[in-house]
């Protein structure tokens, strides 16, 4: 009996070659060589969000030696800190001058505070950002399922349901808007990899609880007999109390050119003064009594997505621009500036929201101690951010 | 999931109060085009399928790091991933920032959906792969390198190469950077090579990590084609578009294959230990992955719409890479400059020799005695490093576009543009920057085209250094203060590494631009002759020339 003799296969082969931490000593083979060395950490040690966004993107002021390589048609490049009116320390020193024989031209003490260290105190990044998302949709589509397998929209008032297909159906459109066409538009004009980083993440958590609702809106449609999956539209496009917030919201699109104003007017003056006023103090208010427990966990995730992350980030980034040490004064006026056009229209725009609160069969808490609470928080907010809570807040 | 994908279209927003600001601009027209989303992809499938994925990475990283993978990784294939990883990051967030300039000039909202989901899998990508360097730089022998890439990337000539990629995603006409250039030619053509081929070469060299990691990124990378796809539909319907069209194809086309043939092409044939003379050489896996996958079955079928195909270009690609050498140049040029990099540069051995000389036959008589001599002189011995020994290597001029040298000497061409002379590895780079990167082109306006600016030579910045200074000045220097960061050789022990003392002695930095337009307009034109006399493998024009 003979073996046949398989030809020897192609692979390549695997060779020991000690090339693992520490199997030899030579310069840099010290522990101390085993950190991203070209940041300082904003505290005693490196975070791994820190390792992994901070200085990706380049700045002429840091290391660039040979500039930026390519520039728009009008002669700007890159992400120029004019892009926002805001100004942190340093902003308005030239970018070095490099030429023949200059070398690097380093900038020892360069301009740094608020924009280079900001950080996101989400410390998104990656990984963070799938499983908190992959974890909100499982949460999310159990909970509406075990509600269609439980037969729960049954028990929902009449109007409720109105309600429901109207103006939760409305809100959706405000998200996508917002996630869209603020927080995904401003994250090219950012002048800091940690500055779009958490603009794409915020755009996305909006753009998923916009998507959550359509896609709950279309189970109701399949589970609620004579739900209208399409009367959101109608709210959105023609019902009085939308249009006032519908103006506003495209307005936050049309920002001229600063980055800054839109994410500022979004996330401090809208969210607190109309997000939370609809999604906290009107449907998570209401729905219980309308017999629907359901809806505050879909909207639920969404305001954890604002109150928790997204304002967070929010406040490190402005925050220390009223406390910058050079543009203190000239930044807090500006924002100052900001409140006083941003909170009338919030403010009018909210008002204009106030026939929501007597649609349903039971009633939510006044319209006026809603907008009492909401204005509430945002005075604390703005105040937390070195600001004064404009004069128009008493309107 | 349609029926899903249906139903999140009635998010689509027409303004009726306020139009959004319109902050990047572009010369193409969609007024006819019909608007469809191929993606079909809603965030409640995508986070769980992500995150799924990411499961799948970092359960092999543990693996790799308790099985001690390290012990069996080719250091000659880790020194390259110095450069590489450092440079991809900022291309892979550049992407994420390029999506929105879209969103305002490219008329469909449901594509901004999709543009919007590459948004985030860049962020994803650019994070992911922060992380896998950070895990070399903390179970690799050799921490130094990684731990200050990003610092030695922003300054350092090879990294400001791959950095203008990076950047042409997202300055300039939006649809020119972020649809043509990154989605049409770089995603869909050259990620094949990035992101498939590499990682197989990876994998024979010991490293099992990469390959995890940008197999995952690759996963992501049909969504981008979509969007691309999507948008060039969009593009073609209108008759306005095909100049600009068939101009930024040939742009990003060539720009993509100078610069990424140049880098994965370096990494790939002289990265590896793995010779086995059944292994696919680069120029093997560029024709099957870009000129038969992209060329063939994605680019020439769109000749049925009537877009004119840079057939010229493609072949001319294919000839730098197969007849002129292209890799193999550009491979000499890094090892030539490895004391202004960051990163140890292994010498060839007859084993490589032999693999080179079977899979492109005559490479010996052009580069073999170069890298003897590169051998012969990588440990220091009273001699300086190669590129101030007479080894028959004449340092190139830069090329003002791709800014990778002007390797393939006969191709070097001048333009003098504002009263400088510039000099371009190729006629193709030269028309880049003096006829396509201009506010006219053929006679039409092109108000929105961006420009190509810095300083896009980076021996003139250093013109007259000591290159003891110019190391210290990038800061490419080890703990110790004087170490080179940078060897030509994977020899650690400290007796045979090369330190700033070695490069004091050493001639000044010299830029060939700075001596060129020290020359009058006789002098330029017999440099120019000279230069293209030379070669190959850098080797001064012969005498009798």
């Amino acid at each position: 009996m003979t073996t046949a003799q398989r030809p020897e296969r192609s692979v390549p082969k695997p060779q020991f070659t000690d090339a693992e931490a520490g199997a030899q000593e030579f310069p840099d083979s010290g522990a101390s060589a085993r950190r991203y060395n070209y940041y300082k950490p904003a505290k005693r040690k490196q975070t791994h969000y820190e390792d992994v966004t901070v200085d990706v993107q380049p700045d002429p002021r840091h290391y660039l030696a040979q500039g930026w390589i390519y520039g728009f048609a009008d002669g700007s490049r890159g992400y120029p800190l004019t892009w926002t009116k805001l100004k942190a320390w340093g902003v308005d020193k030239p970018e070095p001058e490099n030429g023949v024989g200059t070398g690097n031209n380093h900038v020892e003490e360069w301009p740094a505070h608020g924009w280079h260290e900001f950080r996101d105190p989400n410390e998104e990044w990656e990984m963070t950002f799938y499983r908190y998302n992959a974890n909100v949709v499982r949460q999310t589509t159990q909970n509406v399922e075990n509600a269609r397998q439980a037969k729960a929209f049954d028990n929902w008032t009449a109007n409720w349901k109105t309600f429901v297909e109207r103006n939760v159906g409305a809100w959706m459109h405000i998200e996508h808007i917002l996630g869209l066409y603020v927080f995904a538009a401003i994250n090219r004009s950012c002048p800091t990899n940690m500055h779009n980083t958490a603009m794409v993440v915020n755009s996305m958590h909006k753009i998923r609880f916009a998507q959550d609702l359509a896609l709950y809106n279309l189970t109701l449609s399949e589970e609620i007999e004579g739900f209208d999956g399409t009367a959101h539209l109608d709210a959105w496009n023609n019902d009085a109390e939308w249009q006032g917030v519908r103006k506003v919201v495209e307005a936050l699109t049309a920002v001229d050119d600063d980055w800054g104003e839109m994410a500022f007017a979004t996330n401090v003056v809208f969210e607190p003064l109309i997000g939370e006023l609809f999604r906290s103090n009107l449907v998570q208010q209401a729905a219980a009594g309308n017999g629907d427990f359901v809806t505050p966990t879909v909207i639920g995730a969404g305001e954890y997505d604002y109150s928790q992350r997204d304002l967070r980030w929010t406040q490190a980034c402005f925050g220390p621009l009223t406390q910058d040490k050079e543009f203190a004064a000239y930044n807090k006026e500006l924002m100052q500036g900001w409140l006083s056009h941003w909170v009338p229209l919030c403010l009018e725009a909210a008002r204009a929201l106030q026939p929501l609160w007597s649609q349903p069969d039971a009633k939510p808490p006044r319209f006026e101690d809603a907008l009492d609470r909401a204005k509430s928080r945002f005075a604390g907010i703005v105040t937390e951010l070195g600001l004064e809570p404009p004069k128009e807040l008493s309107q | 999931m349609a029926k899903a994908h249906q139903k999140i279209q009635e998010l689509s927003w027409e303004p009726q109060y306020h139009e959004p600001y319109m902050k990047y601009g572009t010369d193409y027209t969609f007024r006819k085009a019909a608007k469809k989303d191929p993606l079909k992809q809603v965030l409640r499938s995508y986070f769980p399928m992500q995150e799924e994925k990411d499961h799948r990475v970092y359960g092999a990283s543990d693996g790799a790091i308790r099985g001690n993978m390290f012990r069996q990784v080719q250091e000659r294939w880790l020194e390259w991933q110095k450069l590489f990883l450092s440079i991809i990051p900022l291309p892979e967030v550049s992407a994420a920032r390029s999506m929105p300039m879209l969103f305002h000039v490219v008329p469909n909202p449901e594509l901004h959906n999709g543009q919007a989901i590459q948004m985030i899998d860049e962020v994803r990508h650019s994070t992911i792969q922060q992380n896998l360097k950070r895990l070399y730089m903390n179970n690799y022998i050799d921490p130094a390198g990684f731990n200050n890439s990003l610092r030695n990337f922003h300054s350092d000539y090879c990294g400001t190469i791959g950095r203008q990629f990076a950047e042409g995603f997202i300055t300039g006409d939006a649809i020119t950077a972020a649809s043509i250039y990154l989605t049409i030619v770089a995603e869909t053509a050259f990620t094949n090579t990035l992101f498939v081929a590499m990682p197989a070469e990876a994998a024979a060299n010991g490293d099992y990590l990469l390959p995890t990691v940008f197999h995952s990124v690759q996963s992501d990378e049909s969504r981008h084609i979509s969007n691309g796809y999507a948008t060039l539909l969009m593009a073609l319907s209108d008759e306005d578009n095909r100049q600009l069209l068939e101009r930024d194809l040939r742009y990003a086309w060539w720009n993509n294959h100078r610069v990424v043939d140049a880098a994965i092409g370096t990494f790939i044939e002289y990265g590896t230990k793995d010779r086995r003379k059944d292994r696919e050489s680069y120029a093997e896996m560029w024709r099957r992955w870009i000129y038969d996958d992209y060329y063939r079955s994605y680019l020439v079928p769109l000749e049925k719409y009537g877009l004119v195909i840079p057939h010229d270009l493609i072949e001319e690609s294919w000839k730098q890479i197969w007849e002129k050498g292209y890799v193999h140049e550009v491979a000499q040029f890094f090892a030539t400059g490895w004391l202004a990099n960051y990163w140890r540069i292994d010498a060839m051995t007859d084993t490589d020799f032999e693999w080179f000389e079977y899979k492109y036959p005559g490479w010996y008589d052009k580069y073999g005695a170069w890298w003897e001599n590169y051998n012969r002189l990588a440990v220091p011995n009273g001699h300086n490093p190669i590129v101030f020994e007479d080894v028959d290597y004449v340092y190139p001029a830069r090329c003002w576009t791709c800014m990778v040298p002007c390797l393939v000497r006969e191709d070097m061409v001048m333009a003098d543009i504002d009263g400088v002379t510039r000099t371009y590895c190729h006629e193709v780079c030269r028309w880049t920057d003096v006829e396509a990167f201009r506010p006219t082109y053929q006679g039409r306006e092109t108000p929105n085209m961006g420009r190509l600016v810095g300083h896009r030579e980076w021996e003139t910045l250093y013109h007259g250094w000591n290159w003891a200074d110019v190391v210290s000045d990038m800061g490419f220097v080890r703990d110790d203060g004087k170490t080179m960061t940078a060897q030509p050789h994977l020899d650690l022990n400290p007796k045979k590494m090369w330190t700033l003392d070695h490069l004091r002695r050493c001639p000044p930095c010299g830029s060939p631009n700075v001596i060129i337009n020290e020359l009058d307009a006789a002098g330029k034109a017999a440099f120019l002759a000279d230069y293209n006399k030379q070669g190959p493998a850098g080797r001064p024009a012969p005498a009798s020339a």
